[in-house]
């Protein structure tokens, strides 16, 4: 009796019970499928964050000020960070909260108030118009370049630029509006007002700079330059490092990959907690099928099946069972995949590693759940088998 | 001189059945020679069917001795145990016992399916055996859509398949009726002439009496002369009594 004829056998006695098989494929065929689709979403997920995080530029540094009663950034500070070598930009921020109006619309955004390098440091890019000017810094200019949400709220079908926007009852001209950037990490890059930095710290009365963006030369000496920074930080404010923080992207990248990786794997584990149900299905119905088959083993070992014979017949059969299972779930699971990034905004990526693990799985549980009653059977006394009705 | 096929000597089994151990086969010596045609009657309880499955090599004496085509058989494994019913013995059953999902042929090719023949040459063996017993145009039938009659051949012929030395039939006419019952026994009759070793296990006398040889088996206790008693003119002695007092 050798392999292909056990398969054969088992086939052929899934084949006579189409219904029965399907129900106990069901369990591996949802388990298989929902690790697909949530693994997909997870990583797909992850992966348009990192993109995300990727083109907001990987050469930059950010300085993050905790506490600015503590660590003052001023002029001088920005001053000195661009004296350093590895460093290419400096942009210092300071933002707030403001409440714009244009005739009877009105919104409340963030104002981001900064200098004429900010664009170049963000990779920022514009729709309409232009960005600050170094001038418009020194003569605390009344204008603003609004983000591409802003000025679709304030001047809905209407062109932005030369229009006006009243800011705490001041009137700004508009010079230019961003191209849209998309949300990353919860906050929207489009919902801002940007302003010259000395315009800004009297709009939104805050003198502080809380934040500093830093664009490193090149990519490769981002970790030298970000040690720069923090040299300087140090010198400045000595024994105050846990009031600012230096981070660059990779930084950011990182966490945020094994915020996602944790989640992706949590929903995998969840999913397969579906696929051991499921292989508990399949041991049950295969428990059903052996008393079921009492006689016909006690024929076929009154015949001269051995006992391995028997255990191969039925284990090859809850193999064969699970292996369909895993099969449909593979493809149920990457069509919902597919309809879910077409349906939804989700971004989903396939893992093929993941996709052939999630089958490998379903075979090895229909093999550890088949065992049982494989052996259940193969130990069967003839002659009590024969008798069984 | 003929050649001995199957030897048992003193043969015993008893076995617990609700807290008592009860006697099957005590001290059963017995010897069935190549081409015998060997009826063993006996009514129910009388250990025919633990004789049966020891002839059968479904199941292992307590003690004794039994040769089997000149193996000796009552100490093997299981497993072992499979391979000899697979090659030495066809089984014959009352009720057929044959795999409903599968086809006269299937039935057929099963025991040389254990074997592990290629399926170009059980095919054609198979085939062989259901022209034996006139089957061949139904071989593509499945069992429930055959007559008693015919399911009783296609056993026969998934018996004879593995061309065995010796033929073992437990009630083959049990559940048919009297035609096909003498069908049946006629089958087996030409089979046996040409040379086939058949034990036929019966508690019907007309059935019996077929064979060429008839022992009978009485609380465990096995006596040749079997075909003596049950001679149509000493039907009415109390046979049981005159061999107690023999």
């Amino acid at each position: 009796m050798n392999l292909s004829e056990s398969m054969k056998m088992a086939i052929r006695s899934i084949k006579t019970n189409k219904v029965r098989a399907f129900l106990t494929m069901l369990g591996i065929i949802i388990g298989v499928a929902s690790v697909i689709v949530l693994v997909s979403i997870g990583q797909g997920s992850s992966q348009s964050v990192q993109e995300e995080i990727n083109s907001l530029g990987t050469n930059l540094l950010t300085v993050s000020v905790s506490d600015t009663d503590s660590v003052e950034l001023t002029d001088d500070t920005i001053e000195q960070f661009k004296d350093l070598s590895g460093i290419s930009e400096v942009a210092p921020v300071v933002s707030g909260r403001v409440y714009a109006k244009n005739g009877e619309t009105s919104t409340q955004v963030s104002m981001t108030g900064t200098t004429s390098s900010y664009i170049s440091v963000r990779d920022l890019e514009l729709s309409q118009g232009r960005f600050l000017t170094d001038m418009e810094t020194e003569l605390r200019s009344k204008v603003v370049v609004l983000g591409s949400d802003t000025a679709d709220t304030l001047f809905e079908n209407q062109k932005a630029v030369d229009q006006n926007v009243l800011i705490g009852g001041v009137s700004y001209r508009v010079i230019g509006v961003l191209k849209s950037v998309g949300t990353s990490m919860g906050s929207s890059g489009d919902d801002v007002i940007i302003a010259p930095i000395t315009t800004a710290k009297r709009a939104t009365s805050s003198t502080t700079i809380g934040t500093v963006y830093l664009k490193a030369e090149n990519e490769n000496i981002v970790e030298r330059a970000m040690y720069q920074v923090q040299g300087t930080m140090t010198t400045l404010f000595p024994g105050q490092s846990d009031n600012y923080s230096v981070s660059n992207q990779e930084d950011l990248m990182d966490t945020m990959s094994s915020v996602s990786d944790t989640f992706t794997l949590m929903l995998g584990g969840i999913a397969s907690i579906s696929l051991l149900v499921g292989g508990i299905g399949i041991m049950n119905i295969m428990l059903v099928s052996v008393s079921e088959r009492t006689k016909e083993i006690g024929i076929r070992k009154a015949i001269g099946a051995n006992r391995k014979s028997i255990l191969l017949q039925f284990l090859i059969e809850a193999v064969v069972l699970s292996c369909l299972g895993g099969l449909l779930g593979v493809g149920i699971g990457l069509g919902i995949a597919k309809l879910v990034s077409i349906v939804s905004s989700l971004t989903i990526s396939y893992s093929w590693s993941v996709t052939m693990m999630a089958f490998l799985f379903s075979i090895f549980i229909g093999v550890v759940f088949g065992v049982f009653p494989a052996n259940k059977a193969s130990k069967l006394n003839p002659i009590q088998a024969l008798r069984h009705e | 001189m003929p050649t001995p096929i199957i030897e048992i000597k003193n043969m015993s089994k008893s076995y617990e059945l609700g807290g008592e151990t009860v006697k099957a086969l005590q001290d059963v010596c017995f010897t069935i020679n190549k081409g015998d045609f060997v009826s063993i009657i006996g009514p129910s309880g009388s250990g025919k069917s633990t004789f049966m499955n020891m002839i059968g090599c479904l199941d292992k004496p307590d003690t004794g001795e039994y040769l089997l085509d000149g193996k000796e058989v009552e100490k093997m494994k299981d497993n072992e145990l499979a391979a000899i019913r697979n090659i030495k013995i066809g089984f014959i059953f009352q009720n057929f016992n044959l795999l409903a999902k599968l086809t006269a042929l299937e039935n057929v090719e099963l025991p040389l399916v254990y074997r592990g023949v290629s399926v170009k040459e059980r095919k054609e063996v198979a085939n062989a055996c259901l022209e034996k017993v006139g089957l061949n145009d139904r071989m593509n039938h499945l069992p429930s859509q055959l007559s008693g009659g015919q399911q009783q051949r296609v056993a026969i012929a998934r018996a004879l398949a593995g061309n065995p030395p010796v033929l073992l039939a437990d009630e083959p006419t049990g559940a048919l009726d009297s035609k096909t019952s003498k069908e049946v026994l006629q089958m087996l009759k030409n089979l046996n002439e040409k040379g086939q070793t058949i034990i036929l296990i019966t508690h019907d006398l007309e059935v019996a009496k077929e064979a060429t040889r008839v022992v009978r088996i009485h609380d465990g206790q096995l006596f040749e002369n079997g075909g003596d008693w049950i001679e149509s003119e000493r039907i009415n002695e109390d046979g049981y009594t005159q061999y107690q007092n023999q």
